[in-house]
């Protein structure tokens, strides 16, 4: 294979300022405890966290161009946020509307909504079910006349979105007013994370630009920077895992002095090292535009087990407390097993690395 | 400060004066030692000219573009890796400059004189006496496992200089003449056949004062710097894509469309993607290092590549189906370089068994990541405070 140009993969300085402003947010406005509290009301979203990010901060507009309003942002930026919303499990639709849905309206030079998602104005939400791979099947409603008809299924934070972008069988993507849509929440294995099912019946759309290349290269930046939030998921489980057991005690001494249990973390710290430089090299790739399917399918081809495996570890090493709806770390294993099918499972991306890389199915 | 456009006009300087079409490999190698391009982030006199480490690469494509000889990294790893950054931080100019130009050209091969037969995880047990007469020390032991003292003129030696204070603390650090009376090097067979790997006996050998390396009883100290730089040799070296292992059994999948199977596909690409991702992770550690923020992923590095070596070979045998049944050479031979990647799958896989042992074996090196990286408990200890002859053995 040829020589690859070297990715970046440290944090500038930036993206460290960046990564402390949102922590100290969230670790004022998103405590765990209400996380939990929150998953069982009529609003599972935080809008009030979700307008402080969005709006004085400016996240939502980070990928928007500065003549929209936006910051004209890479992906790298965006990835450090959603490692820190990782961390925090938050409730907010940044991964849908900041990146998937704003890509989608990228692609389509959608500027007024751009502007509107930019400002915090509106939430925008691809109206395509969470599982879907890039590249994958992509379910369209009817387009009868000018109005929209039908049903999707397992879509991601359409409880908190404004705008829904809605592929037809046209081939188009039409842009529906939430008001104008019936938007009924499913009962989701992710708390943090809800999906709804859409109906449209005779709802008018705004046809925005051709489906297929939008919803590729939304789902392709969902997958590339899932990497980055299951990164912060994987990060938060280690490191207060690791706390814990160095303060709980049995048989007269810290439990985390077990060579069972330091060799388990060991290995869990090696994978989590792994998962941060695929999520880095991701994020690059998708900012720089060299070796992006492959930094993508490599990094989402990895992270599902290492997120996973951190939230089912501290599980098992927080004991008995570790199994309560009380403790958050349920919280994290929802996500992380939800975000393991997010935007393709390991496998399908995978299959896509046979592709690239050369490695043909028998 | 020496830049990339400086390095480059240098080396165009060096290979215009010894034009490697026309010039002698060695006087080449001593050329480029004395240019101060062997290792440009050695200080100057020593083959380097004190440039950041990452320019290195600069020089290296310049040369290798040129087609000039290189000193075979294979056959003086241990001089390379473990034994010049030891002399450096530790040695005296007298003998920096005796022993770093012909351990760079390979002239002179080193080897690690530190395991014994009672201390290999625990090396700090170890028993080799040195003790002193006059302006020399005269050392008695075994050490085992002992990889090219057949061919070795040189080796980094720790032996007991204190019985009396606990083990960490008697220690001193030695060059040892492997051409001295009293030294024997035996060959031991490894799982593959050949004897890569020696034990040596010291019968009486008798080493100047001049050639310890650092303080008396300071061994321990010394020896850290060796074993650090020893994890980074096995393991850190940068590699493109496809790079080591993976690109052995990714050649063979696509030259051998007969011996695919969907189960062994899965499996290739589930250990292609963990190898994309340790290199990744190198990468990164290495850009870690260049911005002067060293990340604890050092210590990590070895042990993916012990285990992604194991996996990726043992795999690659089982792919090749009836030719896996077979090994190329059970000869016994006593090999002049250590080449993970090289012959044949049967030897890679046995091969690779020891990379999870050499070099500290992957539970001591859990152990660290727990402790340093982590801040777990250290292991429950009840040698720490024993002189080393009541120690348990
Ligand atoms: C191919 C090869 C080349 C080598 N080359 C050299 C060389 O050139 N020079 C040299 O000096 N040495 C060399 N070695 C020796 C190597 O460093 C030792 O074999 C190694 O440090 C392990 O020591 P040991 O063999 O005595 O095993 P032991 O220390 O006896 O270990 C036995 C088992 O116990 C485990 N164990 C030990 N302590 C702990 C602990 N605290 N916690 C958990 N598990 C533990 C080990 O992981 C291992 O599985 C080489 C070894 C190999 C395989």
């Amino acid at each position: 294979m040829s020589a690859q140009p070297e990715p970046a993969l440290l944090y500038s300085e930036e993206e460290d300022a960046l990564r402390a402003a949102v922590r100290d947010l969230l670790t004022d406005h998103c405590d765990p405890a209400d996380v939990i509290t929150r998953t069982e009301s009529a609003s599972p979203h935080d809008v009030s966290l979700w307008k402080s990010l969005a709006g004085p901060m400016g996240l939502a507009g980070l990928l928007v161009p500065e003549e929209l309003g936006g910051q004209g942002a890479t992906h790298r930026e965006a990835a450090v946020v959603l490692e820190e919303l990782g961390r925090a499990v938050a409730p907010v639709p940044y991964l849908t509307s900041a990146v998937v849905a704003t890509e989608a309206l990228l692609a389509c030079g959608a500027d007024d909504l751009l502007t509107e998602v930019a400002s915090a104005t509106s939430v925008a939400v691809l109206a395509v079910g969470l599982h879907v791979a890039p590249g994958g099947p992509v379910p369209g409603v009817r387009l009868e006349g000018d109005a929209l008809h039908g049903e999707l299924t397992g879509i991601a934070d359409a409880a908190a979105a404004d705008v829904l972008l809605v592929p037809a069988d046209d081939g188009g993507l039409y842009a529906v007013r939430a008001t104008d849509a019936t938007v009924t929440p499913q009962t989701s294995l992710d708390l943090t994370r809800p999906l709804a099912r859409v109906t449209l019946e005779a709802a008018p759309g705004r046809r925005l630009g051709d489906s297929a290349p939008a919803v590729r290269r939304a789902l392709r930046s969902g997958a590339g920077l899932l990497a980055s939030e299951q990164l912060g998921l994987a990060d938060w489980l280690l490191t207060e895992t690791v706390r814990y057991l160095k303060e709980r005690k049995q048989f007269n001494r810290q439990v985390g002095g077990f060579q069972a249990l330091k060799h388990r973390l060991a290995r869990l710290w090696l994978e989590v090292a792994g998962l941060r430089a695929a999520a880095r090299n991701a994020a690059d790739a998708l900012t720089t535009g060299a070796d992006t399917d492959v930094a993508v399918a490599v990094a989402q081809a990895y992270a599902a087990q290492v997120a996973v495996r951190a939230a089912e570890e501290a599980l098992q090493l927080h004991g008995g407390i570790g199994m309560t709806w009380e403790h958050p770390v349920h919280l994290y294993l929802k996500r992380a097993k939800a975000d393991s099918i997010a935007y393709g499972a390991a496998g399908t991306h995978r299959s896509a690395l046979a592709d690239l890389a050369g490695l043909p199915k028998p | 400060m020496t830049d990339a456009a400086e390095l480059r006009a240098l080396t165009q300087e060096l290979l215009a004066a010894h034009p490697p079409g026309t010039t002698d490999r060695v006087d080449f190698l001593r050329a480029r030692f004395d240019a101060g391009l062997a290792w440009v982030h050695y200080p100057r006199g020593l083959g380097g000219l004190g440039a950041p480490r990452a320019l290195q690469a600069v020089v290296d494509a310049e040369l290798t573009a040129a087609g000039a000889p290189d000193n075979d990294p294979r056959r003086i790893g241990i001089g390379l890796g473990m034994a010049a950054p030891t002399i450096l931080q530790y040695g005296t100019e007298e003998q920096k400059r005796r022993l770093l130009r012909p351990l760079w050209t390979g002239e002179e091969v080193w080897c690690q004189l530190f395991s014994e037969p009672g201390a290999g995880s625990d090396l700090a047990a170890l028993g080799t006496r040195a003790v002193r007469e006059g302006d020399h020390w005269v050392v008695d032991g075994q050490k085992v496992w002992t990889s090219s003292a057949h061919l070795a003129r040189w080796a980094i030696l720790i032996a007991r200089t204190d019985p009396d204070l606990p083990k960490h603390r008697g220690i001193t650090y030695f060059v040892c003449d492997m051409t001295d009376p009293g030294v024997e090097v035996r060959p031991l067979r490894q799982i593959t056949g050949e004897a890569e790997f020696n034990e040596v006996f010291l019968t009486g050998v008798r080493i100047p004062d001049s050639r310890r390396l650092g303080e008396i009883g300071d061994g321990w100290r010394v020896a850290q710097t060796t074993l650090n730089n020893e994890r980074v040799a096995i393991g850190g070296t940068p590699i493109p894509r496809e790079g080591g292992m993976i690109g052995k059994i990714a050649a063979t999948w696509r030259e051998r469309p007969e011996l695919r199977t969907h189960d062994l596909h899965q499996r290739l690409l589930g250990l292609w993607v963990e190898a994309e991702v340790a290199r990744l992770t190198g990468v990164r550690l290495r850009q870690q290092l260049v911005a002067g923020q060293p990340g604890p992923e050092g210590a990590g590095m070895k042990l993916n590549f012990a285990r992604l070596n194991q996996e990726i070979s043992g795999l690659e045998v089982e792919l090749l189906g009836e030719e896996g049944l077979l090994y190329d050479d059970w000869t016994m031979r006593r090999p002049e370089l250590v080449d993970f990647t090289g012959r044949d799958a049967g030897y890679r896989y046995l091969r690779s068994k020891g990379n999870s042992i050499e070099g500290g074996t992957s539970e001591v090196l859990l152990n660290i990541v727990a402790e340093r990286v982590l801040g777990l408990p250290a292991e429950p200890r009840t040698d720490k405070d024993v002189a080393w002859k009541d120690l348990a053995r």
